[in-house]
């Protein structure tokens, strides 16, 4: 049983679902259109795992830099009638450099101080955006944002096509964060986590590592927002609202912060139940406040890290081999 | 020159003088020991040295070199390591996994080896597990490397502690009560390991409050009290020192240790 669902396995069945999934739902494109939004969320939250989850410092400005990669293709887009995949670039690059800069700053900060702060921040994003009517549309937002222009053959019209275009995003994202999870530099962020005096002893530069580790998660949310303005075409400044980071923050939570597969699970889960909770509108509130309440008490690394500790229960070891926070030693020097 | 030298060093923490104008030289390849009862700024006195206090006043060279006003990282990155008073272990994760990022420091795989797992970053990686599994080795703690911290007897993580701080490859190592919350024979133990670090060739500098060891084991001990330093010299020197009788060690202190 191990042995056929091993990790590569499982990633393998996933991957060939999301694939075949257009397939499936080839006459539905309202189901389409939420997977593929759930893709982009899904991309935002790892950002935001790699930051809070894995460098320890939680960020609550995430949702003011998808609203700023969101704004930035709008703008881009419709003002100057750019090249997407140009746009899409300098989307992400603007959001970076917005981030190293707001980041420089909000990094003197420290623990509930820098959740603090960054909140702060991230709503002046917002009044930023609901206030520069001449800039951003203000309230009204901005309309007519173009799909991406075509590659070649590749035309991205369809739902289908968007859909397999964020999926490719999505892939790679989650393959940008696996190896910088699992690197040295991903340990590096871990030992900060973990204490950042010690880190410093150990002679880690801890101001310089977390400010990258916050550029990589913001340039994440704004792949994510520009990804998302592109999808639906029309944005306004309730992207970059408070409510929008703390889903963010329960879908990490949940599914499991500091974990490599967290993100996917957490916003996948919720995205799916929000569609089935629709019909009770503002009740689903009831629903999901108990859960996340559930989660923070009993399983504080969410499901996937929930999912590690009772596995390494049952197979009665002290270390779980899968360990959710570090990857196992080298394979090669694993063999000595 | 001295190997590390700290001269008239003072700490003020508002009205508190926690480190009061300390002279001092640490030797080279020697097990220095810093005794005082509690509140003494002993630890004080190692966050000055190891750059995360900024002294009030005073100056501290380390091979010649002003340190005083360099960055904790940057002192590491000299050779200058350290264990804390409670070990900063993280519990959830196994001990090589602690240990291995002591190593980091010396090597230079960036983001972009970490995204694209050059071979840079391979061989940095495996050279990290080399060394912390031979840190891990020397102080005796192998065994338990895939052994989750959160397991492991407090002994031992003392012991992983000094293994995370052997990775770093350093000159010194600042040991911050490395005894404290052990049994006797495992701080026997404990005293060995100072002595083959400083065999090794790294010297070690300890505060502790367990007097037989530390007067088995030191080549020079420094007495603070209230913040200042009121002795120093050899175990026999500091056990006769009639000032360190009257205001530190007391009658009975003395009879045990003898
Ligand atoms: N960051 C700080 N801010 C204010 N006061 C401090 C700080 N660190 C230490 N002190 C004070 O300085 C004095 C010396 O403390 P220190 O921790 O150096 O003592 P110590 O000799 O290590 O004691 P112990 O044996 O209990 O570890 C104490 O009175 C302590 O309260
Ligand atoms: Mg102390």
């Amino acid at each position: 049983m191990d042995k056929i669902f091993n990790h590569r396995t499982l990633i393998a069945l996933l991957i060939v679902f999301a694939l075949v999934f257009p397939l499936i739902y080839a006459d539905n494109r309202y189901v389409l259109h939420v997977m593929t939004i759930g893709f982009i969320f899904t991309i935002s939250v790892y950002g935001m795992n790699i930051i809070a989850g894995f460098t320890g410092q939680l960020s609550l400005a995430h949702a003011g830099f998808f609203a700023i990669g969101a704004y930035s293709l709008g703008i881009l887009t419709t003002r100057t009638e750019m090249n997407f995949w140009l746009a899409l670039l300098l989307a992400v690059l603007i959001t970076s450099a917005a981030g190293l800069l707001l980041g420089a700053i909000a990094l003197r900060t420290k623990e509930h101080f820098f959740a603090i702060y960054t909140l702060i921040v991230g709503y002046l994003i917002y009044l930023l955006i609901d206030k520069w009517d001449g800039l951003t549309g203000g309230v009204r937002g901005l309309i007519g944002i173009p799909i991406p222009d075509p590659i070649g053959p590749l035309n991205f019209e369809s739902a289908t096509a968007m859909y397999y275009l964020v999926l490719f995003f999505l892939l790679l994202s989650i393959f940008i964060a696996v190896r910088i999870v699992r690197s040295l530099t991903g340990r590096t962020y871990i030992a900060i986590r973990n204490s950042e005096e010690l880190a410093q002893t150990l002679g880690i530069n801890t101001k310089v590592n977390k400010l990258v580790s916050f550029v990589i998660s913001v340039a994440y949310a704004g792949l994510a927002g520009a990804l998302y303005a592109s999808l639906t075409r029309f944005i306004g400044p309730d992207v970059a609202s408070t409510n929008m980071v703390f889903n963010f923050l329960m879908y990490l939570i949940v599914g499991g912060i500091g974990t490599l597969s967290g993100p996917l699970v957490g916003t996948m889960l919720f995205v799916w139940l929000e569609q089935f909770l629709r019909s009770y509108q503002e009740y689903h509130l009831l629903i999901f406040g108990p859960i996340l309440v559930i989660m923070v008490i009993f399983f504080p690394t969410g499901i996937v890290g929930g999912f590690y500790r009772i596995k390494a229960r049952l197979q009665q070891k002290k270390v779980p081999k899968d360990n959710k926070y570090f990857n196992p030693v080298p394979v090669k020097s694993t063999k000595k | 020159m001295a190997f590390i030298e700290v001269k008239g060093i003072t700490k003020k923490f508002g009205g508190l003088i926690a480190v009061d104008n300390v002279d001092f030289e640490i030797e080279k390849g020697k097990i220095t020991a810093i005794i005082g009862p509690n509140g003494a700024g002993k630890s004080t006195f190692f966050n000055l040295i190891n750059g995360f206090h900024k002294p009030t006043s005073g100056s501290i060279l380390f091979e010649g070199k002003d340190i005083t006003k360099i960055p904790v990282h940057k002192g590491a990155h000299l050779g200058i390591a350290r264990t804390f008073q409670t070990t900063h272990l993280f519990e959830q994760s196994t001990v090589i996994d602690n240990v291995i990022v002591g190593h980091r420091l010396r090597t230079k795989s960036n983001l972009f080896d970490a995204v694209f797992r050059t071979k840079r970053e391979k061989d940095e990686e495996n050279r990290a597990y080399e060394i912390a599994m031979e840190s891990l080795e020397f102080v005796g703690m192998a065994h338990l490397a895939n052994t989750q911290v959160s397991t492991i007897t407090q002994e031992a993580k003392k012991r992983v502690a000094i293994a995370l701080a052997l990775a770093t490859g350093p000159k010194v190592m600042f040991l911050d009560e490395p005894a404290a919350g052990i049994n006797p024979e495992e701080t026997d133990g404990l005293a060995q390991l100072m002595k083959k670090i400083a065999a090794s060739g790294i010297t070690v500098c300890t505060i502790e409050h367990k007097m037989q060891m530390i007067m088995g084991m030191a080549d020079k001990i420094m007495v603070l009290n209230q913040g200042a330093k009121i002795a120093e010299g050899t175990p026999d020197e500091i056990k006769n020192n009639p000032v360190v009788i009257e205001a530190y060690l007391g009658g009975e202190a003395i009879a045990e240790v003898n």
